[in-house]
Formats: C-alpha cells, sequence, structure tokens
C-alpha cells in the first residue's frame, strides 16, 4: 500500500463547483471552463500514489495546480471530487477533530514564503507544533533545541524570523516541520524563494537530512533541476492535468508530450543522468576494447567523466563500489544519451 | 436559496409597493377614492401630503413598547454603570492632585516604553488642565471616567463583534451596513432615545459614546484579523491548531496592532462624543464650553476647548505608544541597527 493516494482529484474554484464537475469530467479543458461558466479548474482527474520513504516531486509551472495538489493532502483544501488517503485513512472521511490530530501526527509542511510566525522567537516557532499538541515544556525544549542545531541554526534561537536572511528563516521553517517527527513531509515551494547558491546549499542539507531520516517526502516545485535533483519521482502538472509521472530519467529521456519536451529541453543531461542507466551490459558490448579504459562507478553523472573520455579516446567501464565490472559505455551510448530527443508529439508533427 | 434569488427584485417591488399602500391607506390627507387620483392631477404638482409614509408613530410606538417591557433592564444597565461611574470619579477626584497627575505621567512613561519625550509631553498637558482653570480639574476627571467607562465597554463588546466578523463572512455582511447607520446617523439622534432609557446625566453619555465609537474598533479588529497572512494562517492549520489556538495563539496577536489603532480611534471618538453630551446635562468639561456658548463668553468657551484638546492629546498619546510598541513587537523592526 502507497503512503499517500490520491485518486481522481477533482477540485474546481468557483460558486458551483459540482455543477460544472460533469462538464469537467467530460473533458472540457481549463480555457473553455473559465470562458463558459467563470469557473477555474485547479486540478483536473489527478491520481497519484507516493510511496513509504521517497520524495516525490511534483512540477509545473504557476498555476499549474501544484500548489493545490498539495494542499489536498493534509486537506487545508476540500476536493470537488475524489478520494484522498494517507496510510490508508480516509482523509476526507475525518471529523474536525481527528483531521486536527491527522495534522499533528501524521504531516507537516513547509511553506514557499516560509509562514513563520512573525511573533515568535525561532525557538518558539520551531516548537509550534509540539506546544499546539499540549507537549510539556521541558520535552518542547529538548526537540526544538535538537532540530534547530540540526539545521545549523545555534545561537538564533531567541531571534524573532525578521531578524534572519531568506535562507535562516525556511531553515526555521524546516526545523519546524522535523520537530513534531512526522513521517510524511509537504514541502510547498519551500526553496523557490531563496537565491540560486542558498537554494543549493538548502537542497544539500534536505538531501542530507534525508538520507538519515527517510520521510516520506512531497515536494512542490516550478524548478526543473531542483526537481531533477531532489526527486524520487516526478509527475508534471500541466493546466490541472497531471501530464507525466516517471523518475528523472524518464522525464528526461522519454518526454510525454511536447510540454514536458519544452520543459527538459535545455537541461544539462550530463549532470542529471547516471552511468548505470545508460551503460550497455558486458555482454551486449562488442566492440574492441581500448587499451585505455577509465573506471567510473555506477552512480556517478556522466559529466564527473565526459571530460576524461572527449581527451583521450577511451573505453569507460562501469564499476560498482567493490570493483566488480557491471558494463560499459561507448561513444554511441553518450552520444545517444546527450542528444536532445523530441517527443513523439514533435516527431508526428514534422512527418 | 439559490433558486430564489431571481425573484429578489420582485420581492423588493412588492415591498415598496406595500409600503406605498400602508402609506395612502392610513393618511389623513388621501382623497376620497382612488378614482380621484387619476381624474384630479393637481397631486402630481407639489409632493401629496397622503404619499406620506408612516415611519415616526411607528417608531414612537416601538419605542414605548420597549421602554414599558424592557424597562427593568436598562434600569439594570442604568443602576451598574451609575454606580461604576460614581465610584470611579469619587475615586479620583478624592485622590490629592499631585498623586493624580504623577499617576497619570507614570502610565504615560510605561505605555510609551520609557520614551522621555511623551512623557514630557503628557506630564505638561496634565499640569496644564488644571492650570488653566483649577475647576478643569475635577471636571476633566468626570469626563475621563465616562470616557474610560465607554471605551470598557466598546473593548468588552466591539473586540469579540470584531472576531466573529472576522471569522463569518455572514455575520458581516450582516453588521457593516449597522456599522455605517452607527455611524453616519447624527449623534443627537440617539441621544434623545438615551435620555428616555437612561435618564440624563452619565449614563446616556456612556450610550452615545459606545453607539459612536465602537464601529471603528470593530471594523479594525476585524480588518487587522482578515489581514494576518494567509500562509501564516495555513501554516497554524496544517500543525493542527484548532480553532482557539489559531486565534490566541496566531491572529489575535498579529492583529493587536491594528486592534490597538482601533483602539485609539475609539477613545478620540469618545471624547468627541462626551463634549456633545453636555448637552444632555452630562457633567465634565464639555459644559464649560457650553456655558461659554451660552454666556457668549468667546474667552471661556476657548479656553474650555484648549483643555478638552490637551486632554485629547494625553489619551492619544498614551493609547498610540502603547500601540506603536505593540507593532514592534509584532515585526520587529530591527531596531538594534541604530
Amino acid at each position: 500500500m502507497s503512503k499517500i493516494e490520491i485518486k481522481n482529484v477533482y477540485k474546481i474554484f468557483g460558486d458551483t463547483p459540482s455543477k460544472i464537475l460533469p462538464m469537467v469530467q467530460e473533458g472540457a479543458t481549463k480555457e473553455e471552463v473559465l470562458e463558459k461558466t467563470g469557473h477555474t479548474v485547479g486540478l483536473d482527474n489527478v491520481s497519484i500514489s507516493v510511496e513509504e520513504g521517497e520524495t516525490f516531486v511534483c512540477m509545473g509551472l504557476s498555476g499549474s495546480g501544484k500548489s493545490t495538489l498539495i494542499r489536498h493532502i493534509n486537506r487545508l483544501i476540500d476536493p470537488t471530487s475524489g478520494e484522498v488517503s494517507v496510510e490508508g485513512t480516509n482523509v476526507m472521511e475525518l471529523d474536525q477533530k481527528n483531521l486536527i490530530e491527522f495534522r499533528r501526527h501524521k504531516m507537516s509542511m513547509v511553506f514557499q514564503r516560509f509562514g513563520l510566525f512573525p511573533h515568535k522567537t525561532v525557538f518558539q516557532n520551531v516548537g509550534y507544533g509540539l506546544e499546539v499538541q499540549g507537549k510539556d515544556k521541558n520535552e518542547i525544549e529538548k526537540v526544538a533545541m535538537e532540530k534547530i542545531e540540526s539545521v545549523g541554526l545555534n545561537g538564533f534561537e531567541y531571534m524573532y524570523p525578521n531578524q534572519l536572511s531568506g535562507g535562516m528563516q525556511q531553515r526555521v521553517g524546516l526545523a519546524r516541520a522535523l520537530a513534531t517527527n512526522t513521517d510524511i513531509m509537504l514541502m510547498d515551494e519551500a526553496f523557490s524563494a531563496l537565491d540560486p547558491l542558498i537554494r543549493s546549499d538548502m537542497q544539500k542539507q534536505l538531501i542530507d537530512l534525508q538520507a538519515q531520516l527517510k520521510k516520506t517526502i512531497v515536494f512542490i516545485t516550478h524548478d526543473l533541476d531542483e526537481s531533477l535533483r531532489l526527486g524520487d519521482h516526478i509527475g508534471i502538472l500541466n493546466g490541472g492535468r497531471l501530464v507525466q509521472v516517471g523518475t528523472p530519467i524518464d522525464i528526461i529521456m522519454k518526454p510525454a508530450d511536447d510540454y514536458v519536451a519544452a520543459f527538459v529541453k535545455d537541461v544539462n543531461r550530463a549532470k542529471v543522468i547516471k552511468a548505470k542507466i545508460i551503460m550497455i551490459s558486458p555482454q551486449q558490448f562488442k566492440g574492441s576494447k581500448n587499451s585505455n579504459t577509465i573506471k567510473v562507478n555506477e552512480d556517478s553523472f556522466l559529466d564527473e567523466f565526459l571530460p576524461k573520455v572527449c581527451l583521450t579516446p577511451a573505453t569507460v567501464e562501469v564499476v560498482d563500489k567493490s570493483g566488480n565490472v557491471k558494463g560499459y559505455i561507448t561513444d554511441k551510448e553518450l552520444s545517444v544519451a546527450l542528444t536532445k530527443t523530441h517527443s513523439n508529439g514533435v516527431a508526428k508533427s514534422k512527418k | 436559496m439559490e433558486k430564489y434569488k431571481k425573484y429578489i427584485n420582485l420581492v423588493y417591488l412588492v415591498i415598496f409597493v406595500g409600503m406605498v399602500v400602508i402609506a395612502y391607506t392610513t393618511s389623513k390627507y388621501r382623497p376620497e377614492s382612488v378614482t380621484m387620483l387619476f381624474t384630479d392631477l393637481s397631486w402630481l404638482g407639489d409632493w401629496p401630503k397622503w404619499l406620506d409614509f408612516p415611519l415616526m408613530p411607528f417608531l414612537n410606538k416601538w419605542f414605548d413598547i420597549l421602554i414599558v417591557k424592557y424597562g427593568i433592564m436598562f434600569e439594570g444597565i442604568n443602576f451598574f454603570l451609575l454606580g461604576l461611574y460614581g465610584k470611579m470619579k469619587n475615586f479620583l477626584v478624592g485622590l490629592p492632585w499631585p498623586l493624580l497627575m504623577i499617576s497619570v505621567i507614570l502610565l504615560a512613561y510605561f505605555a510609551s516604553g520609557r520614551q522621555t519625550g511623551t512623557t514630557i509631553m503628557v506630564a505638561f498637558c496634565v499640569f496644564f488642565l488644571g492650570f488653566l482653570s483649577p475647576r478643569y480639574w475635577d471636571k476633566c476627571i468626570m469626563t475621563t471616567t465616562i470616557v474610560v467607562i465607554g471605551m470598557l465597554l466598546c473593548l468588552v463588546i466591539g473586540i469579540p463583534i470584531g472576531i466573529m466578523m472576522a471569522r463569518n463572512k455572514k455575520v458581516r455582511n450582516a453588521l457593516l451596513p449597522v456599522l455605517d447607520l452607527m455611524q453616519t446617523i447624527p449623534s443627537f439622534c440617539y441621544l434623545i432615545p438615551g435620555i428616555l432609557l437612561f435618564g440624563l446625566g452619565a449614563v446616556p453619555a456612556i450610550f452615545a459614546i459606545f453607539v459612536y465609537a465602537v464601529p471603528p474598533l470593530i471594523r479594525l479588529t476585524d480588518l487587522g484579523i482578515r489581514l494576518v497572512d494567509k500562509e501564516v494562517i495555513e501554516a497554524a492549520e496544517a500543525f493542527g491548531a484548532n480553532k482557539k489556538q489559531k486565534l490566541l495563539g496566531v491572529q489575535l496577536p498579529l492583529a493587536l496592532p491594528n486592534i490597538m489603532q482601533g483602539i485609539n480611534q475609539c477613545t478620540m471618538m469618545a471624547l468627541a462624543m462626551v463634549v456633545i453630551a453636555s448637552m444632555i446635562g452630562t457633567r465634565g468639561i464639555g459644559d464649560e464650553v457650553l456655558l461659554g456658548l451660552q454666556q457668549l463668553n468667546v474667552g471661556m468657551a476657548t479656553e474650555a476647548g484648549i483643555a478638552i484638546v490637551l486632554l485629547a492629546i494625553i489619551f492619544d498619546r498614551i493609547t498610540q505608544s502603547y500601540g506603536e510598541r505593540m507593532q514592534e513587537r509584532v515585526h520587529h523592526t530591527k531596531k538594534e541597527k541604530k
């Protein structure tokens, strides 16, 4: 069973969403619905499932419904139709009291503009989740201090959020989400408001934390590089519809339509594709071995060994951690991997 | 509900026609028969006497019923407020004047966060109240007492109503026109029912202060709560705050600067009203102005006017600087850079 299951969720914003629902279900597009009825389609038949311990990245441009989607998981927004279940509990069936318990213990959230309480200190912000749970002061203090330390904010405990820089503020947001020690973390464009250097820093921090904590993370972003870096699976939303779900490699190598193709067009493939993805097995390898061989780890990215290959013609031997040969990469594989793929749609229209 | 929306204009039309019919049938001046309206068209010249909606007799009747039926309740309110007013006034008047003056100055000092400028200004104003004319000292105390009681009443009733409005759109839509009415209706219109309900003196003034000064407080409480950053509210919800935790822990503290502004507005309007209320026999600094007016004594009226301004400055400085400090605490403008 998946950790989070979203099944056929529709969300329509407007005065009488339930009346518009059949029209959307019959396949009217977002623009048509808006023009005819004045209602905005937020989500259009979206189904995703997120496995335990993985990072699911939901990507799309602004207005694609990604923030709406993430708010369905903890029911900050109610769907017009569809099912949301977390660990097998149907979130839609929870009453007010159980919903509050559910939010307190099952998941925590990080916000785009941080959502910190400006009247509380860093320490109070981080301890907020525990405070609303009614935990005693000693415990709050212990946990909050520990989390503040884990995001590297020691010494800032008693400062107020707007005395901190953007990156530090978001670390407070992260620490606050970690403090309740929930299995699931929802991150709504958590790093989008930060400048590139700090963003990359925070991504690294999240990856490191995730390696230790193994949480189930749903991450929203409009930045493809970010989603490729963080995501185990990526779902791409366009106009409220889920266009493609897959691993980062799937998205890059086999974009489902023009929209995704346009998205991945400018990606630096060498930075995203790992050696083991494109290697061919030793049986398949037929060419003569060049005297010059380069050994690369199966998990290394292409850009780590590409310069070496360019300098001297060599056979690339892919090995695992203990040095066993897993496969080979020749110039052919490299060139296929690095050439921009056109989506099927584009190819057809050109014929 | 949706279904009946299109009939709403029809409903208005029926009500309007009904009102005209009532006006026609109850009027003494109506023509002997309806047919005369069509034969004798002279009523199209001047506004006809029969086209007169009988609101006045209706209101008078309603008000009589109110007094007869709920008189006891108003009596009770009157008794309570008058008792409170009397006790507070007697206590303050009984204090030696230097002691009272020092307490006000200390209040200003601590409310402003130990700012010497504000404190000196308030001290100057307090001293000048008595300095202008010794009579003014006790009268200012009376006025202050009324304003303070009126304000407390506004706070106790206004802030919860503001919170309710911010939470519920229907409540807001229902109350906004009432607030508009309270603010725009001329104050004399409710001074008169005030007298009838509570008699002459301090209590109708408190009643008038409440009607006049509570709308800005309600509005600013409502606005303040609604202006709290949506993402911050979402954060509170996402971590499982219940309604009470959300209100007391997040919404109210963040709305506090606006609420303090509302309290400040409320005080100023209360002071303005208490001067007008001197016309219905409320004792205080306002009756000095009235006396000056009646005797055509320009000096006397101006002197009392200045005293009122000084009183207003004292109130304003104390509430305002307290509000500013609240704002600093909520928004933490980086002060240490200085």
